[in-house]
């Protein structure tokens, strides 16, 4: 599904190097875990997946299913099946939740050759979806994420995941700021989502989210590099000796 | 070309109208203010921004480009009361019946020629008292010459709004039009405008609110790239009345709207609005001035203008509360979305407050798309022109806010949102 070969990246505008050889390969049906300290390069390394402007790449690639995706728009990446749940959602005053949903399904359809869904088509899904992440018919009218709690926003993440149901999809700390009924309730929509033919990368700084989302495979990352990978056991182990021990015995 | 040769020469294109001898007099007045003052030059601080030039030419109008959508008016769809100008002029035969209860309207130029009509009083009074601040003789050489136009008295509350659109299919045309409008005690009524008036026009509406009266009004400028137009609108607000009015302008060489707002009567309410989609030579300028004179009244100004390829927009507001004013609530709002680095947003908010019990702010930004926002969009799967588009609609929705009714709120972003998804074609 997911290859990501010696990728090395750097900041556009102060050549800061963030990402030194980052390599994964997410194959269909499994989900990865990459945990580690803050400012090792984790978001960095989902949105330059994602194809946020900002970065240049200076060596490496990135395929999805067997294609390369680096010179792609961040629209063509999503039309392909790449979906990133943001850290930190953005509030977009003025645009309709529901207008933004319709039209970002609709886009991908079209790129797919697909047929449109009408608006009543459309509604059904929603409503079907919302109600399983409790998401109320109010929050789906409010402008996209503007006004909504830090938990609202993680859910609305997810109910766009459900809604354009990505191949390879990316959860950037979609634990964070979250209670544990909202975890609960976030990792029930990801679990439900997960099939055979659809990859997670779940970022994380803690273990317990993975404790609802079992990973098969978890990756320490520190400096921008991948230092250590290993089975659901390696995430308890960060839990239980904190980061500094692996960081130390990978030096 | 000094001054005044250029008032001379512009003066010289138009004869006056005999009329009654109340209008008459009414339009010496004004030929004679501007006689006094001549046109501006450009020189002067009210003018600071924006070149007056092209409207005081005797020359006549640049060659318009005319845009075929003039034969699909904006509000077609809306059941109302339909008064139709070509060029500038009054078309009644293509106009519906005017008998609606509640409503009276004559053609400005059967008006003026009887000697006793309600409008005497009001023609050329409402926009002649407001010459002391600022000079404004390009309305008064409206108010001397201008014989197209409508007397609209509003006596109750009028079932249907009242829409005049303008016709624009002769490419070299000018226009001067004046409309006097009353809104009788508890009455009320919906006006909407749309459409191109003319290559070159200059547009006046003196409006009058008395107490507890209100009205909405919507106005759509016509989208010819080449036209230019100044228009003013005139009005004094008295106890409990409502006035809302909100532009939309898309294209045009140069565009010049002025609101001057006189606030007479306690509890009155005053909100001017405009969005604002500007792209190559445009250049649009709204010039606000809102005097509060009475107390416990309000008044809001939101404007939003999206500039590209060297667009310019132009803000100049002011909020003047005179002593006594006192729980004035005066609120202003400009911004300007730049598209690209080659476009401009020159904004001159003004306060000057002379009572101590009020609330009055007022703020002005200038920026580009977040990018931000337009990543997490096209993340989404939505293609970036698409994405750019919602975000430059989102911008305008502030503005567009501002109107009252849904469905003509409505209209008016289907429409923007198909003028963007067009250019994308083109
Ligand atoms: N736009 C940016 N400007 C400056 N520094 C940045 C920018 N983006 C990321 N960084 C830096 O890159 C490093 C990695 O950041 P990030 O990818 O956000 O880490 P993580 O998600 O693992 O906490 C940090 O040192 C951060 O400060
Ligand atoms: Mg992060």
């Amino acid at each position: 599904m997911l290859i990501i070969n010696n990728l090395n990246v750097e900041l556009q505008e102060e050549n800061k190097k963030i990402l030194n050889g980052v390599n994964l390969e997410i194959k269909p049906g499994e989900v990865h875990a990459i945990m580690g300290p803050n400012g090792s390069g984790k978001s960095t390394l989902s949105y330059v997946l994602s194809g946020k402007d900002g970065y240049n790449v200076t060596e490496g690639t990135v395929s999805l299913d067997g294609e390369n995706i680096l010179n792609m728009e961040s629209y063509e990446r999503a039309a392909l099946g790449m979906f990133l749940a943001f850290q930190y959602p953005v509030e977009i005053p003025g645009v309709g939740n529901m207008t933004f949903l319709r039209t970002a399904l609709n886009s991908q359809r079209k790129a797919n050759g697909k047929e449109e869904l009408s608006a009543a088509e459309f509604l059904k899904v929603v409503r079907d979806k919302a109600k399983n992440l409790k998401i109320d018919a109010d929050m789906l009218k409010r402008p996209v994420n503007v006004g909504f709690s830090g938990g609202e926003k993680k859910r609305n993440e997810i109910l766009q995941m459900a809604m354009l149901e990505p191949k390879m999809c990316i959860l950037d700390e979609t634990d964070s700021g979250l209670d544990v009924d909202a975890m609960r309730l976030v990792a029930n929509g990801v679990n439900a989502l997960r099939s055979e033919s659809r990859s997670f990368l779940v970022i994380t700084h803690y273990q317990r989210l993975l404790d609802h989302i079992v990973p098969d495979f978890v990756h320490i990352m520190a400096e921008g590099r991948i230092i250590k990978s290993g089975n659901a056991d390696l995430a308890l182990e960060v839990e239980n000796n904190g980061y500094s021990q692996l960081l130390a015995e990978c030096a | 070309m000094a001054k005044d040769d250029v008032t001379k020469y512009k003066i010289d294109c138009y004869t006056l109208p005999a009329e009654s001898n109340w209008a008459n007099q009414t339009r010496a007045d004004a030929l004679s203010w501007l006689n006094q003052n001549g046109l501006p030059n450009g020189r002067e601080e009210y003018w600071k921004y924006t070149n007056p030039l092209s409207f005081n030419s005797s020359k006549p109008p640049l060659k318009n480009e005319i845009d075929p959508s003039y034969k699909k008016p904006i509000f077609d769809n809306i059941d109302c009361v339909k008064l139709v100008f070509v060029d500038g002029v009054l078309d009644l035969e293509n106009s519906d019946d005017l008998t609606l209860t509640g409503l009276e309207i004559e053609p400005l130029a059967k008006a003026n020629k009887n000697e006793d009509h309600w409008s005497l009083g009001y023609f050329g009074n409402i926009e002649g008292s407001s010459q002391k601040v600022v000079k404004k003789t390009l309305a008064s050489l409206n108010t001397a010459f201008a014989v197209q136009g409508l007397t609209i008295k509003i006596t109750d509350k009028v079932s249907k709004p009242i829409s005049v659109v303008y016709y624009h299919t002769d490419q070299i045309s000018e226009a001067l039009i004046h409309h006097v409008i009353k809104i009788e005690k508890n009455a009320h009524a919906t006006l909407l405008e749309s459409g191109g008036i003319s290559s070159r026009s200059n547009c006046v509406m003196e409006l009058s609110l008395e107490e507890n009266a209100s009205l909405d009004h919507i106005r759509v400028q016509g989208r010819s790239h080449e036209r230019e137009s100044i228009t003013y609108i005139f009005s004094n607000l008295e106890v409990n009345s409502c006035l809302k009015s909100f532009t939309l302008t898309v294209n045009g060489r140069l565009t010049r709207n002025e609101y001057i707002v006189n606030i007479n009567g306690e509890n009155a309410k005053a909100h001017v609005g405009g969005a604002i989609v500007g792209d190559n030579g445009f250049s649009h300028d709204d010039t606000v001035f809102i005097t509060h004179s009475a107390p416990n009244c309000e008044s809001r100004q939101v404007f939003k203008k999206v500039l590209r390829n060297g667009a310019k927009g132009v803000f100049q507001g002011k909020i003047l509360v005179k002593e006594g004013a006192q729980k004035t609530d005066g609120y202003q709002i400009s911004q300007g979305l730049m598209l690209d680095e080659d476009s401009n947003f020159l904004a001159k908010p003004e306060l000057e407050i002379y009572a101590d019990d009020v609330i009055c702010s007022h703020g002005s930004t200038c920026g580009e798309i977040d990018p931000t926002a337009l990543f997490y969009l096209t993340s989404r799967g939505i293609p970036k022109p698409e994405a750019q588009d919602m975000l430059v609609l989102a911008f305008l929705n502030e503005a567009i806010d501002e109107i009252t009714s849904n469905e003509i709120k409505e209209i008016i972003s289907k429409r923007l949102l198909d003028w963007m998804l067009k250019r994308h074609k083109s």
